[in-house]
């Protein structure tokens, strides 16, 4: 008996480290977050408080009414920053999932020449730093004449993007059994619908997940449109945040309430991918 | 329904020839099995035949047209696979109904004929689950009913027991034989399991480094083998070998040991030859089958007993070889233990030493 409740013990009081692990972890993770959404609530005073104001004392829309409000009379372009975040990242990511389908499906399947070397190299471009890009990158679009517009950030996107997706596409196409395909084959498909009508299905989970990667990837991303975008016409959100900044202020209210602005599309966007991000859609159409 | 002929097909992979140069005749409705080792080629060629891989010489014929450039869709084939590649995002009737779908069938035409399918094969209350959900028979099942729903010309399967557990199998194997039998079709089947391939075949094909060793009815390759590949391949346990020269009218195995020369061979004195004798032909006196026409005893010792229940497998060494012995209406037998044995010449087999062919006249 003694041991049986030592060992139940044991196992409640591992239960319970296990969770308090858990819930310290996962609040390291979210406080930045939260601090931003419950700041873009607050009135500056309480935001800048010192010592810090953990229970906000009055919340209000003050800092959303006043960004919005502002727009078109000389306040920050809240809404096309918003349009131009949305046009670079969606064609960005669409590029790039179309580029990585078609790629990580040619790694999965078929034998080239030179097919590892190509793979390392793709992996070897994710390897520099985009910082460290963003001076020749601009050099090269001054010359090309493509700064600050949106053709010239997508571009800029899909590269960065591509490589990214390939390499998680190829690994979800190679978990989808060649067999599936050579079965719609026999089953009256051409190459190409048992492509769309059987492995695509099959490895959708994958690639939406390599689209949401490229997405925020995009979305989020701010040393490189800081130097290629110059106006309205192509300034991302991540960008326009430093608007809020002047010479002897900052609008930290203004600024969390533009980063709730970005947080919302990424948030409803994993949300309504996330029943596609379930592992082992593929468990049971082949032999486990 | 049709018949299939390969004529001199060859598979390479590069300068890498797999499958050379071989020629089959395969009737309308009947069942053919292609056995072999692992890597003999006999995969490869029913994926030949379905059009999954080039054909780098020779011609495919199903029915009365040649197929090598039709894609696997042309062909009017079914496949059962392995791993049975069933649909994981389509529900069983969706799984069934897919070819014909693709061939743009209306719903009513297609639940009508997966609803007979679904019927022969007992699927029909899992037809709303998905292959997830199924168990690996039932998921074998499914297969076989993705086949049978386009009513093709030929049916391949391609090792589609490996993955089930042995009693499964042997029920599955029922099943196809019932299909077979329910739905005349032509079909060829390729495994590794040389039972399978006895109790299911109408004819037996066995396959050996891209060649074809040995084409007949399954009691035609179990009696008489071509070759001892064949001899050892087909049958279990497998034929017994021994290393013996012909002098005169007998043989002579190391240590001096002698047989007469069992009748139908011809053979030469001083000539090297491979004596064969199936366990089923070597048993001790006293627990054997009636005694046959030319009968031969030796005496040796017992190393190591099997119990299989109606029969004990007896393992003892003769002329320095490990041969198997069977022993009816079994005894428990001590290890060490020295008996005799009865061999029936009748059924025994000579094979060249040198390429293995055998010496029957």
């Amino acid at each position: 008996m003694a041991s049986n409740l030592n060992h139940r013990v044991r196992r409640y009081s591992l239960k319970g480290l296990h969770f308090f692990g858990l819930f310290t972890a996962m609040m390291v993770l979210c406080v930045p977050g939260l601090w931003i959404v419950l700041n873009s609530f607050r009135p500056t005073v309480e935001i800048m408080a010192k010592p810090p104001v953990w229970i906000p004392n009055e919340l209000n829309l003050d800092h959303y009414r006043a960004m919005f409000s502002g727009i078109g009379e000389g306040g920050v372009p809240v809404l096309t920053y918003f349009a131009n975040s949305l046009v670079i990242s969606v064609t960005s990511t669409v590029i790039a999932l179309l580029i990585g389908m078609a790629g990580g499906y040619a790694f999965a399947r078929y034998k080239f020449n030179f097919k590892g070397g190509m793979f390392v190299g793709l992996m070897v471009t994710r390897a520099v730093p985009g910082v460290a890009l963003s001076l020749p990158l601009f050099i090269l679009f001054a010359r090309v004449g493509i700064i600050d517009t949106h053709f010239g950030l997508i571009l800029a996107y899909v590269a960065l993007n591509v490589p990214f997706t390939i390499w998680l596409i190829d690994g979800f196409f190679r978990q989808v059994p060649p067999e599936l395909a050579e079965a719609a084959e026999i089953d009256g498909c051409t190459r190409w619908q048992a492509f769309w009508r059987v492995e695509f299905p099959v490895a959708r989970a994958g690639i939406a997940s390599a689209g949401i990667f490229a997405f925020l990837t995009s979305w989020n991303e701010y040393a490189l449109a800081s130097q290629l975008t110059r106006s309205t016409t192509s300034k991302t959100m991540p960008v326009g945040l430093l608007d809020f900044t002047s010479e002897f202020t900052l609008n930290w209210g203004g600024m969390c309430a533009l980063a709730v602005l970005m947080i919302i599309p990424a948030l409803i966007l994993t949300f309504l991918v996330q029943k596609h991000l379930i592992a082992g859609l593929t468990f049971g159409g082949v032999k486990g | 329904m049709a018949q299939v002929h390969l004529r001199d097909v060859v598979k390479k992979y590069g300068p890498l020839e797999v499958v050379h140069s071989i020629n089959l005749d395969i009737a309308d409705g009947e069942f053919v099995v292609l056995v072999g080792p692992s890597g003999c080629g006999k995969s490869t060629t029913l994926r030949m035949v379905a059009g999954l891989e080039g054909i780098s010489g020779g011609e495919v014929h199903i029915g009365n047209r040649v197929v090598n450039d039709l894609p696997p869709r042309e062909r009017n084939i079914s496949m059962v696979f392995q791993n049975y590649a069933l649909y994981p995002h389509m529900t069983v009737r969706e799984n069934l109904g897919f070819s014909l779908k693709i061939a743009k069938q209306s719903q009513a035409d297609i639940d009508k004929a997966v609803d007979v399918a679904a019927e022969i094969l007992s699927l029909t209350p899992l037809l709303d689950r998905k292959p997830g959900a199924l168990s690996g028979g039932q998921r074998q099942r499914v297969a076989m009913g993705r086949a049978i729903v386009r009513h093709p010309e030929v049916f391949l399967f391609d090792e589609p027991l490996s993955n089930l557990d042995a009693k499964l199998r042997t029920q599955m194997r029922v099943e196809i034989k019932k299909l077979h039998q329910k739905l005349k079709s032509t079909i060829i089947y390729v495994t590794h399991d040389q039972v399978e391939a006895m109790t299911l075949a109408d004819r037996i094909v066995i396959m050996r480094d891209g060649h074809i060793e040995q084409v007949g009815t399954p009691l035609d390759v179990f009696e008489n083998p071509v070759n001892t590949f064949v001899g050892t391949f087909i049958g279990s346990p497998p034929m017994n070998l021994l290393d013996g020269v012909v002098k005169g009218f007998e043989l002579e195995f190391a240590g001096g040991t002698r047989l007469p020369v069992p009748p139908g061979y011809a053979t030469q004195d001083g000539q090297a030859v491979t004596f064969g004798v199936r366990a089923d032909n070597i048993m001790p006196v006293g627990h054997a089958l009636p005694r046959g026409e030319h009968m031969a005893e030796v005496e040796m010792a017992v190393d190591l007993t099997e119990p299989l229940g109606t029969e004990t497998l007896l393992f003892a060494t003769l002329a320095g070889t490990e041969v198997q012995a069977k022993m009816l209406n079994p005894r428990p037998v001590q290890s060490g233990e020295r008996m005799t044995f009865q061999i029936m010449l009748d059924k025994c087999h000579l094979f060249d030493a040198e390429t293995g062919a055998t010496l029957r006249t």
